[in-house]
């Protein structure tokens, strides 16, 4: 059987990883600090084929029925 | 054009597809008055800073929810199957709930297999079979200290079942019984140190739960036409072993379960199931909540990485303040725990400030004045 992709199903969304000065900007735009984003978990199997480690942001492009696509960010811990 | 990119940055994109659609073959002076015009209605429409938005989520759910009848069972075709839905869905979803009352699958399969031709046989493999499902009769051999396990072959060609295999699964569940086929029955010899009657009846009664065939957790299977394709529907759950089979289109089969979806899925799947499942209740009870308010609520839930239901043990326990989580429920037991390693209260939060007296940080409230020394 070819290997199931959890990126692949309905109810997952797209995550990427945000490169280091992405985040930065992430972080000022906002005027935040990482501890104050949401939180994803280092084994959640949504984010395993990205390569991440602690303090990483993941952008998640959601799909919405009332904006069409939503931006959401979390941290991974 | 460039008016749609400018604007791409400050709408959201199903409104600018909107503009886009309506405006179509006029000059782009005038689209981009459109867009003008839109965006100060957008602009308007966003809510303010300090509106206690939880409140109002809460409020449109809850006030809802006592319009909701208490007892309501769904009831899906000819051939029953029992799902919880209403109120009682509803408690359990949002309480984060482990084990459900009625926990369902939806399978969905690959083409050719989802045309209808086979159904029933690939609904049965799936379903959970275990050796009380195939057996007519058990004797018990007091001589020999042996089981004598009658088949039942009709029920057994039905599951494409053979004596030998049920043989291998008895033999690969315990080593303490050594089965042997004679004559389309399975001889178990008891090996125990006493073989008493009493212990003989005891393995007895055991082995009736034995794992022959189909995956566990699965106790009933309705295939059921949805649109142009079938799918199968399940009582019981169990969504890793399922995403193993061959037939079973992985991307769009679900769960009611958000917990097993969390863990097979990930934090932002749990998150779209919660308002899938929650809207869906609403739905079949013609009830019109917005859908902000679920999305809100299942951002909290799931705001720390895992699901935390909405209750003391839940969102609740997150919360900064002692004093606000001494409101909720059990207070002498968070004041108490607080004192003891010394917690502090910064008064950030409504409730404590309700508590205190104080003007709350919410709507008017929120801002603060700030003087610049010379």
């Amino acid at each position: 059987m070819t290997k199931f992709k959890v990126s692949q199903h309905i109810l997952v969304p797209k995550h990427i990883k945000l490169s280091e000065k992405d985040k930065k900007e992430l972080l000022e735009e906002y005027h935040i600090s990482l501890k104050e984003l949401p939180k994803i978990n280092k084994k959640d199997p949504a984010i395993q084929q990205l390569d991440i480690k602690k303090g990483d942001v993941i952008k998640i492009i959601r799909k919405s029925p009332s904006a069409g696509e939503a931006v959401f960010y979390r941290v991974v811990v | 054009m460039k008016v749609f990119d400018e604007y791409k940055e400050k709408l959201p994109l199903k409104i600018v597809e909107e503009v886009r659609e309506a405006t179509k073959g006029m000059t782009s002076d005038k689209i981009k008055k459109v867009f003008e015009k839109v965006y100060n209605e957008y602009i308007s429409s966003l809510i303010d800073a300090g509106e206690s938005v939880g409140l109002i989520a809460a409020e449109s759910l809850g006030e809802r929810s006592t319009q909701m009848t208490l007892n309501t069972f769904h009831f899906a075709g000819v051939a029953e199957m029992q799902v919880t839905l209403g109120l009682p869905r509803i408690i359990e979803v949002l309480d984060g709930r482990r084990t459900l009352a009625t926990p369902t699958m939806e399978i969905y399969l690959k083409s050719p297999y989802n045309k209808g031709k086979d159904i029933q046989k690939i609904a049965l493999s799936i379903k959970e079979t275990v050796l009380d499902d195939i057996a007519d009769e058990y004797s018990i051999n007091i001589v020999d200290s042996t089981i004598e396990i009658t088949l039942n072959k009709e029920r057994m060609k039905e599951l494409s079942l053979t004596p030998s295999a049920v043989l291998r699964a008895i033999t690969k569940s315990s080593k303490s019984y050594s089965p042997k086929l004679k004559d389309e029955r399975v001889i178990l010899k008891v090996k125990g140190k006493e073989e008493t009657l009493n212990e003989i009846y005891k393995v007895k009664e055991n082995i009736k739960k034995i794992h022959i065939s189909g995956i566990k957790g699965i106790k009933q299977v309705l295939p059921v036409r949805r649109k142009d394709e079938f799918i199968i529907i399940t009582a019981g759950s169990n969504l890793k072993e399922v995403f193993k089979l061959n037939e079973v289109d992985c991307t769009r089969t679900i769960t009611n379960d958000i917990f097993e979806i969390e863990s097979l899925l990930g934090i932002e799947a749990a998150r779209q199931a919660i308002i899938d499942e929650v809207s869906k209740v609403l739905e079949s009870q013609g009830l019109d909540v917005d859908l902000r308010h679920i999305l809100l609520i299942a951002d909290t839930m799931c705001v720390t990485g895992n699901i935390k239901g909405i209750t003391r043990y839940g969102v609740v326990s997150e919360k900064a303040s002692v004093l606000a989580r001494a409101s909720f429920e059990t207070p002498i037991r968070h004041i108490i725990n607080a004192a003891l390693i010394g917690e502090r209260d910064d008064l950030n939060s409504v409730i404590e400030n309700v508590m205190l007296n104080q003007p709350i940080p919410v709507g008017t409230g929120l801002p603060g004045l700030v003087t610049t020394f010379k």
